[in-house]
């Protein structure tokens, strides 16, 4: 029955118009606002649902494809598509927004048409960044989405939250720029703006390191990859609890999406060149963020800085597949390699984005995310230390949880490819269990000292909206843990093709 | 079958999700974790029944499929031999027993907590739900057929380890100890990935029976980690897994998590942390005898870390004055013998002494428990003495586990650790000169340290205050009959299990040993009788014996005053044994204080200075300054601009005259 709708093409533009419905509601009806706002996520999700179902998972070719031609002039379509690679992230999307609308409920007091219609808008234009396959369309949905999400933090953010708007908004515009660049220089091979001409065009050694390298400032600086990763920080420090959810959940997959999406399949022999570089700044991203988030006072910034690690298991997923297959000759562990690259993606999505609103919970009771302001927390919140404990043993990669798969298959693939890659990968093990519980444990629990009773004393447990978004985080986190087969399943023949597409040279 | 092994790991779990997440009364919650322990330990009996007594066929089946990545497939699946038949039904009935003693243990708990604490209110089904979920984990861990699942037990008790050791989180202490338990154990953990990883690239699955089948095909490889460094590729595997199995089974130098997670409840000492999980590694170097035995490297680097495990952790257990931490440290010394018994190719008597150390060492736990009750959580021997009249059973269950330990003849200690003794004798590769040394020097210490306590419990001076004394009795049943069941494997089990483990080939095709390391050929059995005889007329018995004499001497009637004396003589070396030989003050220097100054440069030297300040900031300042200097060119004086045209028009001029 959904076969004949435009399923892309509603999953982009319904949560858009219904932010701008959401905007023309009354804003005094605070209540109307929000449940219209949560409809409209609801229903972009239920219609994201048939995209897994109705997927046929033999195919690497788009999927829900649209082609109109929008601008014929310079061979710009409106062209959508979805493969093994894209369709997660959008149903992710869906899911997460439906958690952020959920969790500005009471907590935004301030405006909430215009912080609730800025997510719904947000929402449509990263579907759209996911689903489309014109060079110029995704261009476009890209840089429109720093719009909706630089309002989010210049005006719900906190007190540093100019600078951190700033800092977002230029560290990303200025690594977008390039793409555009690399994007025009494709057009005068192709003709087009299509991504998968982009695929096919045969480019000289030379023109695909140059692409390679304007794609890598655009991708790197939204990943982050060290060292271009300190505007995360900032930028999780200062946004709203939404704001930081969608920053770790979506917006950081962008980037390793475009890795996917563009440098890999674009510039497979720059690519293949690049690889030893690509992989040490993934393991410095591993290992050196790691020992900076052990040291962070605000909770926030530490599960900034442990994104930013986790992130560095995606490109190390992503690049070391030519090592693997120099080294045994087979494709296999590559393949794994990039999948869990891609599991981890969606995991962290969860993961990370529970941790943020854990954050919030405390932060909405007592306006500090310092971690010396609490302390035996699980004395008076009992049901928050359940999911915190549970959030962040998921984020230290325990088995079981979704954090476990993606980390467990690189690094498994990571050692075909050489021991040291994945001896230091594996520190992740150590050093992200050591910031994460180390936290929990000055968090949650410990006594309430005197001098706390009348702060973390008074604190009260979760109530049901804050428990039925936690409780539907972690059955995702327990369900792609225990059995992660639906989603490898999904990718597998796009990720064989992609692989096989790699050991192609394209070079002229 | 396959249901049956289905429900004996799931009911625990039931049982445990539950009594933890709804909310139910305590006694709904210790009710419906016991049955399903219980239920789990019966079915176990007839599943050990089935595969020991009737020599059933191995299971070895997928449940179901946890990824698929093209050729590669990860399964969950069950694996289900004799060794895996003994490992059930000591987990299941260890914890069944924990289960019921722990209705009387925690009947009170509500009272340690602080007064205003909400999750004092359902600390007793949250305790439950604890034990019912590790009983799940380590079933999961000795059952699974792949090191997938393997792994994922490995690490699911491991996390029930650190909320059980961090239960009562208002203790500084107990918190501190948890979050150590689980760091040190994830450095074990990142050897064993590793390990795990390699034999994925190598065999390329996970799956045992195809890993130990293509084993000797890979025995010869050798692999550069090192430039210029062959290394044999069955040594970096086994060497990396068993860095695993040092940090669960807490062997020197990971060992140092052990000793702290007493600050747990005690009957999760006993099941956790003495009976069950601890000998996951044991348990796991075990199954993969068919690796370890083509690396002679890895058996002798086995050998002597456990020989150091076993002797030097002993001596700790000579000075502790808590109750808990002498037999902690009893707890590693034992582990220590354990892994001897594997570097020494004698997996069978490892898994021999595994489980009859797993009965008498958690009768032991909780026979200090139950002291602990009736003192009212005072754990301070030198508080205690003279507890023999009224806590007669506690008395005797404690004896019989002391006796157990020293390996007293014909209790089962005495069998295991006899058999770990001679096999190391036997032993002819490197490190077993020292090995030999350590366990039977070891033997001595064991029974000084064992009834050094149990003299100044049970025996000597009553030293506790009176309020304490006139409160002093039994506690309720629940906590006496687990003690009672638990006291009669501790005799028996050794004289009825040696012959078929040892000799009788009960591992036979599960447990590989290559025939020129086989310590115990069915040719050399004697029955139980001969092995008695022959091991009344060796070292250990004697040593044992002075030990207990010693220790009664010492701590009982005659020269109490003397190890007063000796500590003040010897004073230095009383210091280093207090000190715990410096690991901790070393790991907590070096390691987490090193952790976090790097952290602290990284951040402040990497992220802030060089890349913000430098490059960020930097180049955002750089344009600023840039603009302040060419601000000045645009003076606003028509003369000015008019000047710098005519400069511009002539450099023009001049570049195109001179590139005509």
């Amino acid at each position: 029955m959904f076969a004949e709708l435009p399923l892309l093409s509603l999953l982009i533009w319904l949560p858009i118009l219904g932010g701008i419905w959401v905007l023309m509601v009354n804003p005094e009806n605070q209540s109307t606002l929000r449940t219209a706002a949560l409809a409209v996520s609801l229903v972009t999700f239920v219609l994201s649902l048939p995209l897994f179902f109705g997927f046929d998972i033999t195919t690497a070719a788009m999927q829900f494809s649209e082609l109109k031609p929008w601008i014929p002039m310079f061979g710009i379509n409106y062209h959508l598509g979805v493969d093994g690679i894209s369709m997660p992230l959008i149903i992710l999307t869906s899911f997460i927004t439906i958690i952020v609308v959920l969790a500005a409920w009471q907590v935004i007091q301030d405006r909430p048409a215009h912080y609730l219609a800025a997510f719904l808008i947000m929402e449509g234009l990263m579907n759209g960044v996911f689903a489309a396959l014109d060079g110029m369309l995704f261009y476009l949905l890209w840089e429109a989405m720093l719009i909706p999400m630089f309002i989010i933090i210049g005006v719900w953010g906190g007190p540093r939250r100019v600078y951190a708007a700033v800092k977002f908004f230029l560290y990303t515009f200025l690594g977008s720029v390039l793409m555009l660049v690399a994007l025009l220089y494709l057009y005068s091979h192709t003709h087009n703006f299509s991504i998968l001409d982009f695929h096919t065009v045969p480019l000289t050694m030379e023109a695909q390191m140059w692409i390679f390298v304007a794609f890598l400032l655009a991708f790197a600086v939204k990943v982050p990859m060290w060292p271009v990763h300190t505007w995360l920080p900032d930028a999780h420090v200062e946004a709203p609890t939404g704001g930081s959810v969608i920053l770790a959940a979506i917006m950081l997959k962008m980037g390793t999406y475009g890795f996917l999406r563009f440098s890999l399949p674009i510039a497979p022999d720059a690519s293949h060149a690049m690889d030893g570089f690509m992989i040490a700044l993934s393991l410095i991203a591993i290992v050196y963020i790691s020992f900076v988030a052990l040291i962070q006072s605000d909770m926030k910034k530490l599960v900034a800085y442990s994104s930013i690690s986790h992130m560095g298991f995606v490109t190390l997923g992503f690049f070391i597949p030519f090592m693997i297959v120099q080294n045994t000759g087979a494709t296999d562990a590559a393949m794994m390699g990039i999948e869990g690259a891609m599991v981890q993606m969606i995991s962290h999505g969860f993961i990370s984005g529970a941790m943020f609103l854990a954050i919030g919970v405390l932060y909405d009771r007592l306006h500090s995310r310092d971690i010396a302001t609490y302390g035996g927390v699980g004395h008076v919140m009992p049901k928050f230390a359940l999911f915190a404990v549970f959030f962040a043993m998921a984020n230290a990669g325990l088995p079981g949880t979704s954090g476990f798969v993606g980390e467990f298959m690189v690094i498994l693939s990571s050692f075909a490819a050489n021991f040291w890659i994945a001896f230091f990968a594996a520190v992740t093990l150590i050093v992200g269990a050591a910031y994460t519980l180390w936290m929990i444990k000055r968090v949650v629990f410990g006594e309430i000292t005197p001098q706390k009773q009348s702060t973390v004393g008074q604190l009260v447990d979760m109530n049901p909206r804050e428990t039925l978004i936690m409780v539907s985080l972690a059955a995702m986190v327990l369900l792609f843990g225990l059995w992660p087969a639906p989603l490898l399943d999904v990718m597998h023949v796009t990720v064989e093709n992609l692989v096989n597409h790699l050991l192609q040279s394209k070079a002229l | 079958m396959e249901n049956i092994y289905l429900t004996i790991v799931l009911a625990p779990l039931i049982g445990a999700i539950i009594a933890g997440l709804f909310s139910v009364s305590r006694q709904t919650a210790h009710r419906i974790t016991v049955t399903g322990v219980a239920l789990s330990c019966l079915l176990s009996v007839y599943v050990f029944k089935l595969m020991v007594l009737d020599g059933a066929k191995p299971f070895d089946g997928a449940v179901y499929t946890w990824l698929a990545s093209g050729n590669i497939q990860f399964e969950i699946g069950f694996l289900i031999d004799s060794l895996s038949a003994v490992m059930m039904v000591v987990v299941t009935f260890v914890s069944l027993m924990v289960h019921i003693y722990t209705i009387g243990y925690m009947a009170d708990d509500e009272h340690i907590w602080p007064h205003d604490s909400l999750s004092a209110k359902n600390s007793y089904q949250r305790f439950f739900s604890y034990i019912s979920l590790f009983t799940f984990s380590m079933l999961t861990l000795v059952m699974s057929n792949n090191f997938l699942q393997l792994f994922f037990g490995w690490e699911a008790v491991g996390l029930v380890s650190y909320l059980l050791i961090g239960f009562w989180f208002h203790r500084e202490t107990a918190v501190y100890a948890n979050l150590k338990a689980f760091l040190v154990n994830r450095v074990g953990d990142f050897g064993f990935l590793l390990g795990i990883a390699a034999i994925f690239l190598y065999f390329g699955n996970l799956h045992y029976a195809d890993v130990f089948s293509n084993a000797d095909a890979l025995a010869h490889i050798t692999i550069q980690i090192l430039p210029n460094q062959e290394w044999s590729l069955m040594s970096v595997i086994c060497i990396l897994l068993f860095i695993g199995a040092m940090g669960k089974s807490a062997q020197v130098p990971l060992h140092v998590w052990l000793p702290d997670s007493m600050e747990g409840p005690t009957p999760i000492s006993a099941l956790i942390h003495a009976a069950t999980m601890v000998t996951a590694g044991i348990f796991m170097v075990s199954r993969m005898s068919p690796l370890y035995e083509l690396s002679e490297t890895a058996l002798s680097f086995i050998l002597v870390i456990g020989a150091l495990t076993a002797l030097f952790m002993g001596f700790l257990g000579l000075v502790q004055n808590d109750i808990k931490r002498v037999v902690a440290y009893s707890t590693l010394s034992q582990l220590g013998y354990m892994t001897v018994a594997l570097g020494a190719s004698a997996y069978n008597a490892a898994i021999f002494h595994l489980m009859t150390h797993a009965f008498f060492k958690s009768l032991l736990f909780l026979g200090a428990g139950s002291v602990i009750i009736a003192m009212h959580h005072e754990q301070d021997m030198r508080k205690m003495g003279g507890l023999r009249k009224y806590l007669p059973i506690t008395y005797w269950t404690s004896l019989i586990g002391s006796l157990a330990l020293i390996g007293f003849p014909m209790f089962s200690g005495f069998f295991s650790k006899d058999a770990i003794i001679e096999a190391v004798h036997h032993a002819e590769r490197a490190g077993a000169g020292f090995a030999y040394f350590a366990v039977v020097a070891g033997v001595f210490i064991t029974a000084l340290y064992s009834f050094r306590m149990f003299f100044l419990v049970f025996h000597g001076k009553e030293r506790m205050d009176k309020h304490t004394r006139e409160h002093l009795h039994e506690p309720a049943n629940v906590v006496t009959w687990p003690l009672i069941a638990l006291a009669v494997p501790s005799v028996v089990i050794g004289a009825i299990a040696l012959g078929p483990m040892l000799y009788q080939g009960l591992f036979h095709n599960v447990i590989f040993i290559a025939e020129a390391h086989n310590p115990f050929p069915m040719a050399h059995y004697q029955g139980v009788w001969g092995f008695l005889i022959h091991g009344l007329t060796q070292w250990p018995f004697f040593l044992a014996m002075a030990g207990v004499a010693t220790a009664a001497t010492l701590y009982w009637r005659g020269f109490t005053h003397i190890p007063a004396q000796i500590q003040a003589r010897l004073s230095w070396l009383h210091t280093l044994l207090v000190n715990k030989y410096g690991f901790d003050d070393f790991n907590e220097k070096v390691f987490a204080g090193g952790s976090r100054a790097l952290g602290i440069f990284l951040w402040q030297v990497g992220d802030v200075k060089l890349i913000d300040n430098g490059m960020v900031n930097g180049s955002a300042n750089t344009v600023g300054r840039i603009a302040q200097k060419i601000r000045h060119v645009q003076t606003g004086y028509l003369y000015h601009y008019a000047f710098a045209m005519i400069i511009g028009l002539l450099f023009l001029l001049g570049w195109f005259v001179h590139a005509a």
